[in-house]
């Protein structure tokens, strides 16, 4: 039997990567079913747009499909979704609240993404950076003025939310470990850390209704917007995901990861710092999450307990998956999960499906939207015209 | 009896309890690998697996009885198994489609389906499986309950040499060998990669949904949204470490079925306080046997040789 060694840079552990990360020369080149003209680079575009949606419409549909076997009437769940997201102002600020911890739990998979790697461990690092800012948080107490209080809580979650991704990448780097693998085992011991934690030395005695730490200082809370019921968190999630767009896109440590990411022996020839790259976007997508979780015991819990493990680590995987490992997508994509999600408690009340729905839907947009990458360059009308 | 016996015979216990469905994962993950896919959707069969047994062992008990009833739904579990597998295998073979990308959205639409199909089965309390009571000469009652070992976990380490004889000397054996390390080569011997991956895929999907059958019908025997808690993703990194040998796979789920024993076995002689930090030794386990294992320079040895190859466009 004939048999083709893998390349050398590959290796059993390195089960998977979200983009080629190494690609035969073949890949490289124009291709017979690709537009070869590159006036035609705006149907390109045009197909990375097109595609995405038509993905999120037809989930839509098999969605719609699913409610009516479960005995819902899938035009009214349609309606009550749109209504609880997106109907009023008061819906939106529901949406807005979950979509800022989402952008930047996407992050922490998208960054690394980029580098060629798969990290899921984003619910993980949300949890060790709002143990992070909650340890750092409860050790100030009154003593700095407001903001700069707040400023170092973050600083400390982005720190403990990066250093527990980085383990990942550094476990990816120096010993072959598979990141995805890792990053998952990662999240089950932080929650474990975190329940440890709060069930003893942090356990504060006085609160009964569920095991927490102690209250944070109100000076470390994190406040609205003015006339609204969302948090400052949603800022933080935009300028984040606007200054993700401007590392990858417009630097030349972007630079250097979109190389990596898709060519990584080419990258290792032209010198790149691969080992290094690595380590520094793990932190980043980790420093990312980790701030989501800092803004969620500031903005929301203002203790930490159990209830910070709310999922939105593994929605967050979906944004990244979905917006295409593009920040600013990230934030489109992010406002629309956020919208389900806040409309999991009417599907509950007025449908009478279970919680769990929303959870389907994410599940059916997500293997839609990876079906859709498979049309790439497929679909005649988006297709070179004049060939 | 002695604390420091007790907490032997716990570990010994939970070993042979817990390690069942260990052992169908990482089988059904196993001949999914040797045929160059990886499936971290079994996290989400084994979910659907325990949903499917537990539901279909409850509505069906008052028709067949309670003897056939669980049986049943290991049949369900295992079928409901194949079919999130038809997915996985169909999908995750397309173009420019990443297996561990499809294998995450598997874990998410698994888990869903699970929960949202579940719910009604949350209180009731469904027939288990009978087990088979060896026990029986001890005066003890926490040898007896030791050892009433269920009839899946013998026939979990039944499959585990039935598969390495499959994988060795068997025509099937040699086709998924062969699309495993070099789908161009099985092509050109007039192997069609796609099925035999399909159907690697399935049959893996399908020991895996028995798998999360041990879980709901004997160990710990009910059904809860935290029933599996990563084990499906533990029994991926375990089939590296068996390095793809069917048999390792046995002697792996063991160990790792032991070691989720040792939090609880900690508990019940009363050492409690770090109950949690006990509880997460199989994670802990897992990784450090990873950075043993994996070395960053070399190819594994055992690996097949296609496992994290792009499709063929």
């Amino acid at each position: 039997m004939s048999y083709s060694p893998p390349p050398a840079s590959r290796q059993a552990s390195d089960l998977g990567t979200t983009e080629p990360r190494d690609n035969g020369p073949k890949d490289n080149g124009p291709k017979d079913n690709e537009p070869k003209e590159s006036g035609f680079l705006w149907l390109r575009s045009l197909e990375a747009i097109v595609l995405p949606i038509a993905a999120l419409l037809v989930a839509l549909l098999i969605f719609g499909g699913f409610c009516a076997l479960a005995g819902a009437d899938p035009i009214g769940v349609y309606r009550s979704i749109y209504k609880a997201a997106f109907g009023s102002w008061s819906a939106w600020q529901n949406t807005l609240i979950r979509a800022s911890p989402l952008m930047l739990t996407a992050l922490c998979t998208l960054l690394p993404a980029r580098l060629g790697l798969v990290i899921i461990g984003n619910e993980g690092a949300l949890v060790m950076g709002g143990l992070g800012a909650v340890l750092v948080g409860l050790g100030l107490g009154d003593a700095l003025p407001a903001g700069l209080g707040q400023m170092t809580m973050a600083i400390a979650g982005m720190v403990f939310g990066g250093a527990w991704i980085m383990l990942a990448g550094a476990l990816r780097h120096y010993r072959g470990v598979n990141e995805t693998i890792s990053s998952l085992l990662l999240n089950y011991i932080a929650i474990a850390f975190l329940k440890h934690l709060v069930e003893g030395p942090l356990r504060d005695a006085n609160f009964v209704t569920k095991p927490s730490s102690a209250e944070l200082d109100p000076t470390l809370w994190l406040g609205t917007l003015p006339g609204t019921r969302i948090h400052f968190g949603l800022l933080y999630g935009l300028i984040i995901c606007i200054l993700a767009y401007i590392l990858i896109q417009r630097t030349t440590f972007g630079f250097a990861t979109r190389v990596t990411g898709s060519n990584i022996r080419a990258a290792k020839i032209a010198g790149l710092p691969v080992g290094k790259l690595t380590l520094a976007i793990c932190f980043l997508g980790g420093s990312a999450a980790g701030l989501a979780g800092m803004i969620e015991v500031a903005a929301v819990q203002k203790r930490i307990n159990e209830s910070l493990v709310s999922n939105y680590g593994y929605a967050g995987i979906l944004v990244a998956f979905v917006s295409r490992q593009n920040p600013l997508a990230t934030i489109l994509v992010a406002i629309l999960l956020g919208g389900i999600l806040a409309s999991g408690g009417i599907l509950q009340r007025s449908h009478n499906l279970p919680d769990a729905t929303v959870l389907v839907f994410q599940g059916i947009v997500f293997l839609c939207v990876l079906f859709s990458d498979s049309l790439y360059g497929k679909i005649p009308y988006l297709r070179s015209t004049t060939r | 009896m002695s604390p420091f016996l007790t907490l032997l015979i716990g570990i010994l216990a939970g070993t042979l309890r817990g390690s069942a469905p260990f052992l169908f994962v990482s089988l059904g993950e196993c001949i999914t690998e040797k045929s160059g896919k990886i499936n971290l959707g079994l996290e989400g069969t084994l979910l659907m697996g325990a949903m499917s047994a537990y539901g279909v062992s409850y509505l069906s008990a008052p028709t067949v009885g309670e003897f056939w009833a669980p049986w049943l739904g290991v049949a369900a579990a295992g079928i409901s198994g194949m079919l999130l597998g038809v997915i996985h295998g169909w999908l995750s073979q397309q173009r420019r489609v990443n297996d561990v990308a499809t294998g995450i959205a598997m874990i998410i639409l698994g888990s869903g389906l699970a929960f949202f199909l579940g719910k009604p089965f949350i209180q009731p309390q469904a027939p288990q499986l009978l087990t088979f009571d060896l026990g029986g000469w001890s005066d003890s009652s926490q040898v007896q309950s030791t050892l009433r070992i269920s009839p899946l976990f013998l026939i979990g380490v039944a499959i585990a040499p039935f598969l390495h004889w499959l994988f060795r000397s068997t025509r099937w054996g040699l086709y998924i060998r062969a699309v495993g390390d070099s789908p161009q080569a099985a092509l050109a011997m007039g192997i069609s990669p796609f099925k035999v991956r399909m159907l690697s895929i399935m049959a893996g999907s399908f020991l895996a949904g028995i798998g999360g059958a041990c879980l709901s019908l004997y160990y710990p025997g009910v059904w809860t949204e935290r029933i599996s808690s990563g084990q499906g993703l533990m029994a991926v990194a375990l089939v590296i470490f068996a390095r793809w040998n069917p048999i390792q796979c046995l002697w792996a789920s063991l160990l790792f079925g032991g070691t989720q024993a040792i939090g609880p076995a900690f508990q019940s002689i009363g050492i409690d306080s770090y109950y949690y930090l006990f509880n997460v030794a199989p994670y802990v386990l897992t990784l450090l046997i990873m950075i043993i294992t994996c070395s960053p320079k070399k190819t594994l040895a055992g690996s097949p040789g296609a496992l994290g190859m792009e499709n063929e466009d």
